[in-house]
C-alpha cells in the first residue's frame, strides 16, 4: 500500500517544528512502528535525517510509543498502543498526520520524541508504597477482596505513555496520576500512606504545570489501557480527604 | 538550620492554619471543588427563580407575580441569602475563567488534526458558554434588578389591603416588547442548555461523587434539567411576545 505521511519534524526543543511530507510503501501487515521504520531506511538510504521517535517493547507494555496520529494519541484504534496499530486499519492511498504529544509540560526533545520527565517527578513524590525490600513476599499472605484487586489493578495497568495528557484539551494529567493513585490507595500495601501521597502526588502534578481536568473524557477514550475517570473521582475525594482530614499543615 | 531573622519573622507571619487553606485553593482539585459545588448551588437558584418567575404567566396581571417580587426585595433573610449567591455567582465565573487560562497555557500547541469526535462540544466549550452566560446575567440584572433596587423608573402599583408597590410585572412586558431581547433572552436559555448539559453531571465527577449504581441518575437528572430549565424560562418571553402583545 502507498501512503502520504505528514511527519512533524523539529530539530530540538527550541526550533520551530513544521510537518513535512513523505511517500512510503507499506505492507498491510505491519505495525505502524514498522511502517516508520521502512520510511526510516528510506531516509536513511536518500542520506536524510532519519525520525526520531520512542519505541520499546513494541507489545504494548511500555508506554514508549508516542504518536499523535490523525489527531488521536496512537492512532484510530481503541485501547491500543501505536505499537499494537497495524497498516490494514487504513488504506491504500491514505494520508496520514504524525505528531508528537501535545503538551506544554511535554517539550519534544526531537521529531516525535517529547521529554516526559513530568510524570517521574509525579511517581517519585508518592506513586510508591515505603516498604524494606527483601524476598517477594507470598502473592496470598494479604487476602484481599476480589473486586477491589480487580478494580486496583485496572488502575495499575497505566503503562505512563502520556496519551491522557496528549489527548486533553486542558493538557490534563488527572487520569495518569488517578490511576497511580487509585491503584496504591485501595490496597492494604497502599492505604496506609493514602493520606500523604494523594496530597503529594497532586501537588507536584500541579507543580509541573497540567491543566485541570473538567471532565470531558477525551483520556479515557484515548487510553490505550482503556482506564477510567471512575479513578480520578476517586483521587478527587481522596484529595478533598487528605486535606481536610489530614494533619494540620 | 541557620535561623536568620528572614526565617524568624516568614514562620511567624503567615498563620499555621493559613496553609492547609491557602493549599486547598491553588490545587487544582481544590479549584475544580469549588466550580462544582458553587455550579450546583446556582442550580437550585435556577429551579427557585424558574418557581418564583411562573407567576409572569399566571394570567393575573401580575399580582401574585409583583406581591413576590416585593417579599424578594425587602426580606431580610432572602437579601442574606442573595448575598451568598452573588458571590457564588462570582467565585463561579472569576476561578472559571482562571481555570480556562491556566488550561489554555497548559496545553501549548494544539494538534493540527481533529481530536477523536466522541468528545461532547459543549463539554469543551464550557468556559465560552459560561461566558455568554455571564454577559446574558449583566443585560438580565440591567434589566430587571438594578431597575428595581436602584432606580425609581418601575412604577408603582396598589393592591387590595397593600401599600403601592414597584410593577416589575410592567417591566418585564415592557422589555419583551422588544424583538431583540426576546431573541437574546432565547439564546442565552440555549446556552444556558449546552452548559447544564455538561455541568451537572461533571460536577457530581469532580466531587468525587461517581458509582456505577448512581451515574445514570445523576446523568439522567442532569440532562432533564439541562432540557426543562431552559424551556421554562425562554417560555416567559416567547408567551409575552407572541401570546400577549
Amino acid at each position: 500500500m502507498k501512503l502520504t505521511l505528514k511527519v512533524w519534524r523539529q530539530k530540538n526543543s527550541k526550533a520551530k517544528g513544521e510537518l513535512e511530507s513523505y511517500q512510503v510503501e507499506a505492507s498491510e501487515h505491519m505495525s505502524f512502528l514498522e511502517m516508520m521504520d521502512v520510511l526510516n531506511e528510506q531516509l536513511i538510504a536518500e542520506k536524510k535525517s532519519p525520525i526520531a521517535f520512542d519505541h520499546d517493547c513494541r507489545e504494548g507494555i511500555c508506554g514508549s510509543c508516542s504518536m499523535t496520529i490523525n489527531g488521536s494519541p496512537h492512532g484510530p484504534q481503541t485501547g491500543t498502543t501505536t505499537c499494537q496499530l497495524h497498516m490494514r486499519k487504513f488504506k491504500d492511498g491514505d494520508t496520514i498526520v504524525v505528531e508528537p504529544w501535545r503538551s506544554k509540560v511535554f517539550p519534544v526533545i526531537k521529531d516525535l520524541t517529547v521529554d516526559r520527565s513530568a510524570f517521574d517527578r509525579i511517581i517519585q513524590s508518592g506513586g510508591y508504597i515505603s516498604v524494606n525490600t527483601g524476598q517477594a513476599p507470598d502473592g496470598n499472605a494479604i487476602p484481599i477482596e476480589k473486586d477491589l484487586a480487580s478494580n486496583a489493578f485496572d488502575a495499575a495497568a497505566c503503562i505512563g505513555c502520556g496519551a491522557c495528557v496528549a489527548a486533553c484539551p486542558n493538557g490534563s494529567a488527572m487520569l495518569f496520576t488517578a490511576a497511580k493513585v487509585s491503584h496504591l490507595n485501595q490496597l492494604p500495601q497502599g492505604e496506609v500512606e493514602k493520606t500523604r501521597r494523594t496530597a503529594s502526588m497532586v501537588a507536584q502534578m500541579d507543580k509541573e504545570g497540567f491543566g485541570m481536568c473538567s471532565n470531558v473524557g477525551a483520556c479515557e477514550a484515548e487510553c490505550p489501557k482503556e482506564i477510567s475517570i471512575e479513578h480520578i473521582a476517586r483521587m478527587n475525594r481522596d484529595y478533598v480527604a487528605s486535606i481536610f482530614g489530614g494533619r494540620k499543615s | 538550620m541557620d535561623l536568620t531573622d528572614e526565617t524568624f519573622e516568614y514562620t511567624i507571619s503567615i498563620p499555621i492554619y493559613m496553609s492547609w487553606i491557602t493549599n486547598f485553593f491553588s490545587s487544582s482539585i481544590g479549584r475544580k471543588v469549588i466550580m462544582s459545588l458553587t455550579g450546583l448551588f446556582l442550580i437550585t437558584f435556577l429551579i427557585v427563580h424558574l418557581i418564583g418567575n411562573l407567576q409572569l404567566i399566571a394570567g393575573d396581571g401580575g399580582e401574585a407575580f409583583n406581591q413576590y417580587a416585593y417579599f424578594m426585595t425587602t426580606n431580610p433573610l432572602i437579601k442574606f441569602v442573595s448575598i451568598g449567591l452573588y458571590t457564588m455567582i462570582l467565585l463561579h465565573a472569576i476561578l472559571g475563567f482562571v481555570i480556562y487560562f491556566k488550561n489554555k497555557s497548559a496545553k501549548g500547541g494544539k494538534p493540527t488534526a481533529k481530536n477523536r469526535a466522541d468528545v461532547k462540544w459543549a463539554s469543551k466549550n464550557m468556559a465560552l458558554l459560561g461566558t455568554l452566560i455571564l454577559f446574558f446575567l449583566i443585560v438580565h440584572m440591567g434589566d430587571f434588578w438594578f431597575k428595581m433596587k436602584f432606580t425609581d423608573t418601575i412604577p408603582l402599583v396598589t393592591y387590595e389591603g397593600w401599600e403601592p408597590i414597584k410593577n416589575l410585572y410592567h417591566q418585564v412586558t415592557m422589555t419583551f416588547d422588544n424583538p431583540l431581547f426576546v431573541g437574546t433572552y432565547v439564546f442565552s436559555m440555549v446556552v444556558l442548555g449546552f452548559h447544564l448539559w455538561h455541568g451537572f453531571g461533571s460536577g457530581f465527577q469532580t466531587l468525587g461523587l461517581n458509582h456505577g449504581k448512581y451515574n445514570g441518575i445523576i446523568d439522567g437528572i442532569g440532562k432533564f434539567l439541562a432540557v426543562i430549565l431552559p424551556i421554562g424560562y425562554a417560555i416567559i418571553p416567547l408567551y409575552y411576545y407572541f401570546v400577549m402583545r
